[in-house]
């Protein structure tokens, strides 16, 4: 029988909204799936386009980049950054045939625990109607918050 | 600065197809600063063919490697170690980079990463605009510090055409015309009289010819009856 089908979501995400929303979803026991793996950055205007297809290179699924709402970035635009970075990213992913719907972004504000709840269900969902990463199954999972670990200063 | 653009994907894969270890070499200079070619995108290419390699399941690997200016055959140097370790070179310096990488790297194929567009300036974040031919006689004294030469899409030393209309370009109604702009420049500056004597023709006898230049300090060494 063949191995059940878990998907690996990797979320970028901001310290101060997104960070903030998904710990305080942690208060709030909501209920959301276990597949994201949160990478804490301080603000999403860290996000570079390599990060997002190493993600993709280490066996990722569904990537997800989640920042703050627009207009509230504690950097001032670093999330419209990431926002042209992530649409730029989506383009490459095309180009490479995983697609540009394995990749998305969100705008989750500190207060808003239910929105990062979900915005998980969400991608779960996606990863799950578009199938494993061709490229992810033929890694071995354990070393991906390595390999991940080693792109962060 | 020198201008390019990464080439197509698609271009860039059936170029490395025959090739198992591909060196990706980028070049920190130009190219570097208008986001084709240097070490970041060096790496995001090596990635990006990781990727498609691995999709495709076709058994190749992918090293970066990134010089300062591939256009120095100091910095070219630094590669010398690493190059036997592979089957090809994909450059992403501008034109003259990769010949000059070939030149240096005899026995191994050097492939084009990028497509060189022109010589220009940086406008804004992203966004670049061509300012130079390279045509050997600058003009932009007279002109107001407007190249004809690069900006009319005739070339014209003596403008505007008649297909100027409401001091725009007829080749295109968004462009404006580098006469008309040459004009309001000197006009705003005092100096219309520089346009008044008819330019003679361009010389173009020697637009063909590979440039070559020597500087002063230097004739003794590189030409031979000096």
């Amino acid at each position: 029988m063949p191995e059940k089908y878990e998907p690996l979501i990797i979320a970028f995400i901001c310290t101060y909204c997104t960070y903030t929303a998904a710990d305080m979803a942690g208060s709030m026991r909501l209920q959301y799936p276990p597949n994201v793996r949160v990478v804490k950055l301080l603000c999403t205007g860290k996000v570079d386009v390599l990060y997002l297809l190493e993600a993709f290179n280490c066996g990722a699924d569904v990537v997800m980049v989640s920042g703050c709402e627009i207009g509230d970035c504690h950097f001032l635009e670093g999330n419209l950054r990431a926002k042209e970075r992530v649409e730029y990213a989506k383009t490459l992913l095309d180009e490479l045939g995983l697609g540009a719907e394995r990749l998305e972004m969100f705008h989750i504000g500190a207060s808003d625990a239910p929105k990062w709840a979900a915005a998980v269900e969400t991608m779960t969902r996606r990863a799950l109607e578009l199938g494993p990463n061709p490229v992810g199954r033929k890694r071995p999972l354990p070393a991906i918050e390595e390999q991940i670990g080693d792109l962060m200063p | 600065m020198i201008v390019a653009e990464r080439k197509p994907f698609d271009e860039l894969v059936d170029s490395i197809k025959d090739f198992r270890r591909v060196l990706i070499v980028g070049c920190g200079t130009c190219v570097a600063v208008c986001l084709a070619g240097g070490e970041k995108e060096a790496g995001l290419l090596a990635a990006e063919f990781d990727i498609a390699a691995q999709i495709a399941d076709r058994d190749q690997s992918f090293a970066v490697a990134c010089v300062e200016r591939q256009c120095d055959r100091e910095f070219l140097d630094e590669l010398n170690a690493k190059v036997p370790h592979y089957d090809a070179l994909l450059s992403l310096a501008c034109g003259a980079g990769i010949q000059f990488l070939a030149e240096k790297f005899p026995d191994k194929p050097v492939l084009a990463g990028v497509n060189t567009t022109f010589i220009g300036v940086n406008e804004d974040v992203g966004l670049w605009a061509e300012k130079c031919r390279a045509c050997r006689n600058c003009v932009l004294t007279m002109t107001g510090g407007i190249c004809p030469v690069a900006l009319c899409p005739k070339g014209l030393l003596n403008g505007p055409c008649g297909g100027m209309t409401d001091g725009r370009c007829e080749t295109d109604p968004e462009r404006e015309c580098a006469w008309v702009a040459i004009y309001q420049r000197l006009e705003h500056l005092g100096r219309l009289d520089n346009i008044r004597p008819i330019a003679p023709p361009r010389a173009y006898g020697r637009a063909g010819l590979p440039g070559r230049q020597v500087h002063a300090a230097y004739e003794r060494r590189y030409r031979a009856n000096a």
